[in-house]
């Protein structure tokens, strides 16, 4: 079984972003890129696929610039075999890039796609979920548990409320949520031979697809700010304050 | 402009969120008509059409549009949209997961999770976990939308919607549904809850977590934890507050022994009243609560169980 995995070069986690004083968007000159945090823990269940023996190959794809060759490294780190790159420096939204994974997956024919349910950076939430409908293929969105057997697919899915399980026919999208696996840290000799691992370079015209974006960022602004209100020295002031102050119990 | 709000419910009762996405499809477009897609649904129709402000409510019934599976859920969606201007969800689970389906058979964008309509064709919504918030316009001639439930008011009764139904589309027959684990629990829902008693790592353990059960019966709140709480195992995961969980906008909400992680903020920061119990005096928490008080927690919440009486 061949497994995809779609990786997001994203701001690091830890970054704490700034808005842009023009208003344009956030300021990302000089600031610590990273693999998408889900899509990691994608990657390590698809290699975790492959140690298993349920999957023959592992092939990573991410779409963007140039420096995606970074984060598609650190997916061959991981324990990907080869990568893909569709390069481009138009900005890729969710349609536009479910598009251009739509275009490899047709060229790959994997049995199953796992992405990362959202990136960290404009939180869409909709790639794994595009790509799916666009291939006409099943989808396990915000996965937390899976097993492969006979050709489905049983999906234990993160839900409101609890969780849900499904089965669904591969080949098939699964999209993964925070509890899926705690991804491995990646060793230097791993490092030194994912440099050796293929890398293919392909542009969005290859693939025949028109990335041009369909939503137009009108601006960008801080979020609302909270003040710091008052301390209480004791759980006697807590009480009367929100009884009397707040008027939020009775 | 006429906008299609997707229902949520369990074939039996309508859910809340639906009336907060009608009121967001209200200012948007001014025209809205509810798709119940479900099986047994008819109850669930019945308490649609009162909805204020809905002209019609459209109901697809059929056993494989039970669980909400979105390998059936999209292409119902898909198939009455074009007579529509604008598809709203919920920014729930169910929403999340089939909205997108929807609009990329249709070859159309998706904003995700709306706080505000600016114009027909322009809202706004937060990216980077809440710490900007982008204003984006799309140019789709149909524009899929899912809300963010807490950023809109409820719609209330008084509509007198018209029932009719629709063809239900065929099952697509690559998906099963297999079961649910759903913990019962007397506590009012999370996202709909007025009060919210959230526990974080401080806690300690699971068995610490009852300290809150108890204080949230007295205030008839739902139980909330960090992500750090449910990832120690102290707490199920569903109540996860956070950018990757559950966010929540109760009148009062009360973090005990939550240091105030960027990601849990984005979860909660929309509260009317926000209190922090907290060991630590320098725990950003403290930042953006209202009430703030630096004590032992396992002392101040007994305290505070009993001043409730």
């Amino acid at each position: 079984m061949k497994v995809l995995v779609c990786v997001k070069r994203v701001v690091d986690f830890n970054v704490k972003v700034r808005v842009k004083s023009d208003q344009t968007g956030v300021d990302l000159a000089n600031v610590k890129m990273s693999m998408n945090p889900f899509d990691e823990i994608a990657v390590e269940e698809a290699v975790r696929l492959k140690e298993a023996a349920t999957a023959t190959e592992v092939v990573a794809v991410s779409c963007g610039v140039a420096q995606c060759q970074e984060t598609l490294r650190t997916a061959l780190a991981i324990g990907a075999d080869r990568a893909i790159l569709v390069e481009t420096d138009v900005e890729l939204q969710p349609l536009a890039v479910a598009k251009l994974l739509a275009a490899v997956v047709e060229r790959e024919k994997p049995e199953l796609v796992i992405l990362g349910k959202q990136a960290i950076d404009d939180d869409s939430n909709q790639t794994g979920q595009m790509l799916a409908a666009l291939r006409s293929m099943p989808q396990a969105t915000f996965a937390s548990r899976m097993k492969i057997a006979d050709g489905w697919a049983e999906v234990t899915r993160e839900v409101d409320g609890g969780l849900e399980t499904v089965c669904v026919k591969l080949p098939a999208v699964v999209t993964t949520d925070l509890r899926l696996n705690e991804p491995r840290y990646v060793t230097l000799p791993n490092i030194m031979k994912a440099k050796k691992k293929p890398l293919e370079t392909l542009a969005p015209a290859t693939l025949g697809v028109d990335v041009t974006p369909r939503l137009k960022t009108v601006k960008v602004n801080d979020p609302p700010q909270r003040k710091a209100g008052i301390r209480v020295p004791d759980v006697a002031t807590l009480v009367a304050k929100l009884r009397d102050e707040a008027k939020v119990i009775s | 402009m006429k906008a299609l709000v997707l229902a949520e419910h369990d074939n039996a009762t309508l859910k809340g969120v639906t009336r907060n996405v009608v009121t967001a499809a209200v200012q948007a477009t001014g025209s809205v008509d509810i798709l119940v897609a479900g099986s047994g649904c008819a109850k669930v129709a019945e308490q649609a059409k009162a909805i204020a402000g809905v002209g019609k409510v459209l109901v697809a019934d059929a056993p494989h549009l039970a669980d909400a599976l979105a390998e059936n859920l999209a292409p119902q969606i898909a198939a009455l949209a074009p007579d529509y201007t604008h598809v709203f969800a919920p920014a729930s689970s169910i929403g999340k997961n089939a909205l997108p389906r929807a609009a990329a058979q249709l070859d159309c964008a998706q904003v995700s999770d709306a706080i505000a309509v600016v114009a027909p064709d322009t809202f706004a919504r937060p990216i980077y976990a809440g710490n900007a918030i982008a204003t984006v316009q799309s140019a789709d001639k149909i524009k899929f939308v899912t809300v963010r439930p807490t950023s809109f008011e409820a719609a209330g009764d008084g509509g007198n919607a018209t029932v009719e139904s629709v063809t239900a589309v065929a099952d697509a027959g690559i998906s099963r549904f297999i079961g649910r684990e759903v913990a019962k629990s007397d506590r009012p829902e999370l996202q709909g809850a007025k009060v919210v008693v959230s526990g974080g790592r401080a806690m300690g353990s699971a068995e610490n977590f009852h300290l809150l059960e108890k204080l949230a019966t007295k205030l008839n709140a739902a139980l909330g934890a960090s992500r750090a709480a449910v990832d120690a195992g102290y707490a199920p995961n569903d109540w996860q507050v956070g950018q990757t969980g559950k966010i929540v906008a109760p009148q009062l909400y009360i973090a005990i022994g939550i240091s105030g992680a960027i990601q849990h903020l984005a979860g909660m920061k929309d509260a009317k009243v926000i209190v922090a119990i907290n060991k630590d005096g320098d725990a950003p928490i403290f930042q953006v609560a209202d009430y703030g008080l630096v004590a032992d927690l396992f002392q101040a919440v007994p305290e505070l169980i009993d001043a409730l009486g």
